[in-house]
């Protein structure tokens, strides 16, 4: 009775912590009610086994220490611009201690309290293989995830033939192993369901990053979800059902971000336009307007709004610093400065907030792609960090464009727009830019931290 | 929101007394769709408590359920702190050390992230 009463309590306290997340000002506070249900959820359970002897609190304590230390380390030290990364590591681990709960019951059912006479009951089966099958998936594919935005991976194309394979069989020996209870049948599917991630998330890249890593997240609740089921556990089953959504709704969000259904992204829609990237390629250099950080400083001393647009280029060259005080010494001298945020730059979801929150710009500075499209027209200078596909105008009008139907920041309305970038080369998604060649439009090549500076010392 | 936040409680309740009740056959119909139940009650509330998060602050979303997810903890005490057999226990072990990684980490890195958006 008392451990349902905390485990409800440590449900409330998940809940609001993410009800916290609604404004930046309740916020920290949502953080500690999450720390609060995790330590309660802890003790809860603790008493619900009852002491069992010094040996085993002992261990207990050492495996929390261990990965206490280890996890603090590493978000101490993390940088902000590594975070997708560090989140897509943090999931692979949720999902395999998914699969080790999961091993934990099909070894010793009779801990878990879900063996009946006739051996342990079908539900819990299907349950355990689901937990540890998802478990597995959102371990390896997040592995996978966490290489490809580290930059160590490239990633291959798989056929997909060879998908439906993984899955068919992991299906049958579900079935398998729930009817005939056979461990073996158990560990094959686990292994069958580790490469398996690992075949579903490699051929996906480029800018659908962002929906893999809000999709794994997703993954890693419904793990968490599957193993509540097997145990019985409702705080599991709860927390895993919140967190799930979350993911899911977080994916639904980057897909509308970028016109593109989640299956597409799934079946690596990204990666057929390879063959077109070639084609523009091979269209002869067109000329553009190349400026000088003395011409941008000019062009922005004589502006009386400028729109700042950061990308994932702003991220590798954490060119944030030097934007908020290019911003500062602009809005000193009267401008309006403003930062448009495409809900798909960088690399995992809110990634710009939270670089431009590290360089201290105030949160009312900064706007969302609703906010502020219809402003582009009535500003003087766009300034563009980095940010190739979520501005490119091939969206609206090209039908044969990969990100064709995207919606985009429409930075070409603007009077004048700099577009910082480090070659003339093409995006992420490998579609051509035509507004570098755009009358209005001044590239300033190099980093972009360097170019920012540049133009601070020239303003 | 609240209409369902209530439907999520009372659900709760009826969840702690059937804990009471004798649990001799604990397969029955009930004790199956009530898993379902929760779940697909706790989707709601997700759904509808994710929706109003800021999208500024959706990479600390992130962050904080993949550490709540680390709950899962529950599961892996549950494994390494009985004494029947030693593999389980192995796995229980294991499990409990990746999840506390999780749990440390992605609340620090939260913290980190929400004392960004505080300083003004």
């Amino acid at each position: 009775m008392v451990v349902d009463v905390l485990y409800l309590i440590a449900a409330v306290c998940f809940i609001f912590a993410l009800k916290g997340l609604s404004s930046p000002q309740s916020a920290s506070h949502g953080n500690y009610c999450g720390i609060a249900g995790i330590v309660l959820a802890c003790v809860a359970t603790y008493i619900s086994v009852g002491i069992s002897g010094a040996f085993h609190t002992l261990n207990t304590l050492i495996a929390i220490a261990i990965g206490g230390g280890i996890g603090a380390c590493i978000a101490t030290r993390v940088s902000m611009t590594d975070l997708p990364q560090m989140v897509a590591g943090f999931h692979s681990l949720v999902g395999l201690a998914a699969v080790f709960v999961a091993f934990s019951t099909c070894f010793a059912p009779e801990l878990f309290e879900i063996v009946g006479l006739g051996g342990v009951f079908q539900s819990s089966l299907v349950e355990m293989g689901l937990g540890s099958a998802i478990g597995a998936v959102t371990f390896s594919g997040s592995i996978i995830a966490f290489l490809k935005l580290d930059g160590l991976y490239k990633g291959n194309n798989v056929p997909v033939f060879i998908n439906a394979f993984l899955l068919s069989s992991i299906i049958c020996l579900l079935t398998y192993f729930v009817t005939t209870e056979c461990t073996s049948a158990f560990i094959i599917l686990t292994l069958l369901a580790f490469i398996f991630g690992a075949t579903l998330i490699a051929p996906i890249g480029g800018a659908d990053m962002p929906v893999i890593v809000s999709m794994l997240n997703s993954y890693s609740g419904w793990a968490t979800s599957g193993i509540g089921f097997t145990l019985h556990n409702d705080l599991l089953i709860i927390t895993g059902a919140i967190v799930g959504s979350s993911g899911a709704i977080l994916s639904y969000i980057m897909c509308k971000g970028m016109n593109r259904s989640l299956l597409d992204v799934i079946s690596g829609g990204g990666q057929s336009n390879s063959s077109n990237k070639s084609d523009n390629q091979s269209e002869v250099s067109r000329a553009y307007k190349n400026g000088s950080a003395e011409d941008a400083a000019f062009i922005l001393k004589n502006a009386s709004s400028v729109i700042i647009v950061p990308g994932y280029g702003m991220a590798t060259s954490q060119a944030q610093h030097a934007l908020k005080e290019m911003g500062d010494i602009m809005q000193k001298e009267g401008v309006k400065v403003r930062y448009a945020i495409h809900p798909v730059a960088g690399r995992m979801p809110g990634h710009m907030n939270v670089l431009l929150a590290e360089a201290s710009v105030p949160y009312e500075d900064v706007c969302e792609l609703d906010e502020i499209n219809r402003d582009f027209a009535s500003c003087d200078v766009a300034y563009v960090v980095g940010a190739n596909d979520v501005t490119n105008p091939a969206a609206k009008h090209d039908c044969s464009s990969s990100i064709y139907g995207m919606p985009i920041l429409e930075v070409g309305k603007a009077k004048t727009v700099l577009f910082l970038k480090r070659s003339m080369g093409a995006g992420y998604a490998g579609v051509d830019n035509e507004l570098f060649y755009a009358q209005n439009t001044m590239m300033l090549l190099g980093d972009a931290k360097k170019t920012t500076e540049d133009i601070i010392k020239a303003l | 929101m609240d209409y369902c936040l209530r439907a999520f409680f009372n659900h709760f309740n009826d969840l702690m007394f059937m804990h009471m009740a004798p649990m001799d056959f604990p397969e029955c119909a009930s004790s199956g769709i009530h898993g379902i139940t929760v779940f697909v009650l706790a989707c709601f509330v997700g759904y509808y408590v994710v929706w109003r998060v800021t999208p500024a602050l959706h990479a600390p979303l992130m962050s904080v359920t993949n550490a709540i997810s680390s709950v899962i903890i529950v599961g892996a005490l549950l494994a390494a702190s009985q004494n029947t057999h030693g593999l389980s226990r192995i796995f229980g072990f294991l499990a409990i050390l990746l999840a506390s990684i999780n749990i440390f980490g992605g609340f620090i890195v939260t913290h980190r992230m929400l004392d960004m958006f505080r300083k003004k």
